[in-house]
Order: C-alpha cells, then sequence, then structure tokens
C-alpha cells in the first residue's frame, strides 16, 4: 500500500469534518473520492501531503505515518506527490516555464538544458507546447489547469493528487482535462487520485471510487457497481437528485 | 462588553504567540536552510531602493521642521547656534528610526501582507509546500534579511537629509551662523546618539518584517480578508513600533549612557 488512512479525524471549530475515515490506496491505482460540496474531500486530501494536521489518526504514506511531522520532515514526503489544485495555484509572478520547472530547479540536479527539455516535453504531454514564456494571468481557466498538471508531473513524482480538476470548466475544457489526467495516468503510471463532485468525471478517470459521507468512507466500488448501486443516499448523488422535496413535505 | 475584551486579548495573545513561532521558525531556517540570495537582493530593491523617495522626502521635512521650531525657542534665550545639535540628536536617535520605521511599515509591510496573503488565498502557498519548499525559507527569510539589512541604510539616509535640510533652512532661511551651527552639532552629538538610532532601526526592521508576513501568512479567505491583513500588518506594526521605542529608549540609556 503506498497511501493509508486509518481513522482520520478532522473538526474545524465545533464543525467536526472527517469523522473517522479509513482507506488505502495500492501503488498505480487510479481512484476518485467523491461527495457533496463542503463534505471535507478537499480537507482530506490536503491530510495526504501534510497540508493540514489531523485531529487523530494515522496517516500513511509508503509505510510512514505523517501525522506528527514538522514542514521540514514532511519536505521529502511531499516530493513524492504532484498536486493540481482547484485553481491551479500558478505562481503568478513566474512564466509557465518558471512555474513548470520549479522543483527541478530548486533540486540543482539537472542542467539548465535537461530542465528546459523536460519543461518542453510535459507541456507537450498536456498540449501547451510553446507557452514557456507566457505568464499565468495571460491564460485561460483551462489553461492553467493543464500547466498546473504539468507542473505536478514535471517532477516525477509517484503520487498525483486532483482537486477538483473540472470544476469552474467547459465541458470540452473538462473532457481535456480528463483525457490528460487518464493520459498520465497511463504514460507515466502514477498512483492518481481525484477529489471531485464531476461524476463523468469520476467515472472516467478511475478504477475505484470512494464515496465520503457525513465524514466516512460510505462506499467504495468500482465505478460500474457505483452507478448501478440502489442504495439510496449513492442513488440520489450519483444521479443528481436533491432531497428538497422530501423536507419540503415534511 | 466582557466578552468583546476577552476576545480581544485572544486575539492579541495568539498575535504575539504566532509572532514569537514565526521568529523561531525565520532563526531555524537561517541555521538550517540556504539563504536565497539573489531572492534577498531583490526584495532590498524593492524594500531598500523603492522606499528611498519616501524615506528622503520624510526625512528631509522633518528636519526642516524640527529646526525652525527650535530656532525660534531657543532665538528666545539666544541659544540659536545649538539649533543644529537638536535637530541632529532627535533625528539620529528618535525621529530617524521611528519616522523611517513608519513609512517602511506602511510601504512596504503593507505590500508584503498583501503579497503573502493573495498568495496563501490563491492557494498559492499550500502549492509551494506541495513542491517540497518551506514557504518560511522561500518567502519570509529573504523579506526578513532584505528588510533588516536596508533600515539602517534608509535611516541613515533619512537622519543626514534631516540635518541637512535642517541646516539650509537654519542658514539660508533664518540666518544663523553656520559654522557656530556645525561647531555646536559636532560638539553635542555622540556617537552614542547614532548608535542608538541604528540598534532601533535594526529592530524597527524585524517588527516590521514579522507582522507583515505574520498576516499574510495567516491572512483570511478572500479580498477582504487580504484587505483586513494588509490593514493589520500596517496598524499594528506601527504601534509595536511606537510602544518598543519607548521601552528601547530606557534601555539603551541605561546601556550607552
Amino acid at each position: 500500500m503506498i497511501i493509508e488512512v486509518r481513522d482520520l479525524k478532522k473538526s474545524f471549530g465545533p464543525l467536526p469534518v472527517l469523522q473517522g475515515v479509513t482507506f488505502s490506496v495500492e501503488k498505480g491505482e487510479a481512484i476518485a473520492i467523491i461527495g457533496v460540496s463542503g463534505g471535507g474531500k478537499s480537507v482530506l486530501l490536503k491530510h495526504l501531503v501534510g497540508l493540514i494536521t489531523p485531529d487523530s489518526g494515522e496517516v500513511s504514506i509508503d509505510g510512514r505515518n505523517i501525522a506528527g511531522l514538522d514542514e521540514r520532515e514532511l519536505m521529502p514526503v511531499r516530493r513524492m506527490f504532484g498536486m493540481l489544485f482547484q485553481s491551479a495555484a500558478l505562481f503568478d509572478s513566474m512564466t509557465v516555464e518558471e512555474n513548470v520547472a520549479f522543483v527541478l530547479s530548486r533540486e540543482h540536479k539537472s542542467t539548465p538544458e535537461e530542465i528546459s527539455q523536460r519543461v518542453e516535453y510535459v507541456l507537450d504531454l498536456v498540449g501547451l507546447g510553446g507557452t514557456q514564456k507566457k505568464m499565468p494571468a495571460e491564460l485561460s481557466g483551462g489553461m492553467r489547469k493543464r500547466v498546473g498538471l504539468a507542473r505536478a508531473v514535471a517532477y516525477r513524482p509517484q503520487i498525483i493528487l486532483y482537486d477538483e480538476p473540472t470544476t469552474g470548466l467547459d465541458p470540452i475544457a473538462a473532457d481535456t482535462i480528463d483525457q490528460l489526467i487518464i493520459r498520465v495516468v497511463e504514460k507515466l503510471k502514477v498512483t492518481s487520485i481525484a477529489v471531485t463532485h464531476d461524476m463523468r468525471s469520476a467515472r472516467r478517470i478511475s478504477r475505484r471510487i470512494l464515496m465520503l459521507h457525513e465524514g466516512r468512507i460510505y462506499a467504495d466500488q468500482t465505478p460500474d457497481e457505483l452507478f448501478q448501486s440502489k442504495d439510496p443516499v449513492v442513488y440520489r448523488f450519483v444521479n443528481g437528485i436533491s432531497d428538497l422535496k422530501e423536507k419540503d413535505a415534511k | 462588553m466582557r466578552t468583546l475584551a476577552t476576545q480581544y486579548a485572544r486575539e492579541w495573545f495568539g498575535g504575539v504567540g504566532r509572532g514569537a513561532i514565526l521568529c523561531r521558525d525565520i532563526v531555524s531556517s537561517l541555521f538550517r536552510a540556504k539563504v536565497k540570495w539573489n531572492d534577498v537582493i531583490y526584495q532590498m530593491y524593492f524594500i531598500g531602493v523603492k522606499s528611498q523617495s519616501v524615506v528622503a522626502i520624510t526625512g528631509a521635512f522633518t528636519g526642516m521642521v524640527l529646526c525652525a521650531q527650535t530656532a525660534f525657542q531657543f532665538h528666545k534665550v539666544k541659544m540659536d547656534t545649538a539649533t543644529l545639535a537638536v535637530v541632529s540628536v532627535g533625528m539620529g536617535s528618535e525621529l530617524g528610526p521611528v519616522l523611517t520605521g513608519l513609512m517602511v511599515a506602511g510601504r512596504v509591510g503593507a505590500a508584503i501582507a498583501a503579497e503573502l496573503g493573495t498568495m496563501r488565498v490563491t492557494e498559492q502557498i499550500d502549492a509551494l509546500r506541495t513542491l517540497a519548499a518551506n514557504p518560511i525559507d522561500y518567502l519570509v527569510v529573504p523579506r526578513f534579511l532584505a528588510t533588516l539589512l536596508v533600515m539602517p541604510l534608509l535611516t541613515a539616509e533619512s537622519i543626514c537629509l534631516g540635518i541637512l535640510a535642517a541646516y539650509v533652512v537654519a542658514v539660508f532661511l533664518l540666518g544663523i551662523n553656520s559654522t557656530y551651527l556645525w561647531y555646536n552639532m559636532l560638539h553635542y552629538t555622540h556617537m552614542n546618539d547614532m548608535l542608538t538610532g541604528m540598534i532601533k532601526t535594526f529592530i524597527f526592521g524585524a517588527i516590521v518584517a514579522v507582522v507583515a508576513c505574520d498576516k499574510g501568512l495567516n491572512c483570511p479567505e478572500g479580498a477582504e480578508g487580504v484587505g483586513r491583513a494588509t490593514t493589520e500588518a500596517v496598524v499594528y506594526s506601527s504601534i509595536t513600533i511606537l510602544v518598543s521605542n519607548f521601552f528601547l529608549t530606557l534601555l539603551l540609556q541605561k546601556m550607552l549612557p
């Protein structure tokens, strides 16, 4: 197991967000975590990379519990991860090339030519070859996410996390991102974890879907099993059926 | 009323605690991580070179008004020629460092808090952390070192321009004898007066950098959060400079009599 989460709990003030989340991910697996907005999906994802410290429970990455580690101890663990943020989170004072080459330039393990070739390769991979000198402000939302994806894979991480990769994009741009995620998983053989509430996207980019409901993993199934599930909570979510009418009737 | 007071006290102690932890992290980073001197030089340019005009104008006009007021009062007791000595000691030990600190807090403190705050709300700081870069090493230490290094230079510039402007006002506007002005200034201004000012400005630089970085890194979400962090960075660093100046004056008077 490359990732193991055991009885993870996290509250923000009086509000419990995660109430005992347990799951594991094998090396090379592609999974999606679904759930309602504000249900703790992004919080769970940030726990995996140590951006949030849990109240209790364990997060093991490659056999090492990262729950109590400080920022400096977490740095080698984080080097295993690439992350595509919901807003892409590109550094707006840097060019596309500087963003993508960020880790490689800081590590001083490659020559400038090697870094430049790697940047060109990953930008081609996401279909943005030739945009090296552009600033993030000159890019559209979809292009920014693609640059974010290029940055996440540039330094050959073992695990890639996607936080709402298709949110805020038009259907064509969302489809492009989905195709790129599939291409990255197939070509680079990385472990992939995507947090999304876009069911179409979840079905296409993952081999296993976890559903987060009321702070716990409610379902852990293949996409086909989940889409055929008769469980009322899963059925409602997958088919986008609100319970507002039932609440009004009561 | 009591709840409000408790809330303010909690916020104040929370801020002091965060500031102390940030100072510890900065010191730890200085010993454990390699300083990016290119970033420090860029920040020195932004903080130092770009602040020169505001610091120069503040220093010059403060020197001029201090000179005029002192000369008007001293004229009554026939001590006009001691005017520049008062300006020199006043600017060197108090007004130079304090006014430079306040100007830098307004210009640089606000810019640092806004920049880091925007980076925080747009997840750029989280992105830095996931890219295995420590925000303290990468963002805070260069700004801290740059502020610390440029503050004495800016203060020295402010003091020199203040004295020069005061000299021009005293000699060419008020007609005071320039020889006696210079003689008295050099006689009554001691090295310790200038040293006091330089020690203070070093500490004020640290205050501005730590408060601004803390406010930026802990900025609440949204545009309103960035605005609030920026305002608080300026207000809190200015107040801390003014309050600490009093205690530093007492302390340094004992240490450097």
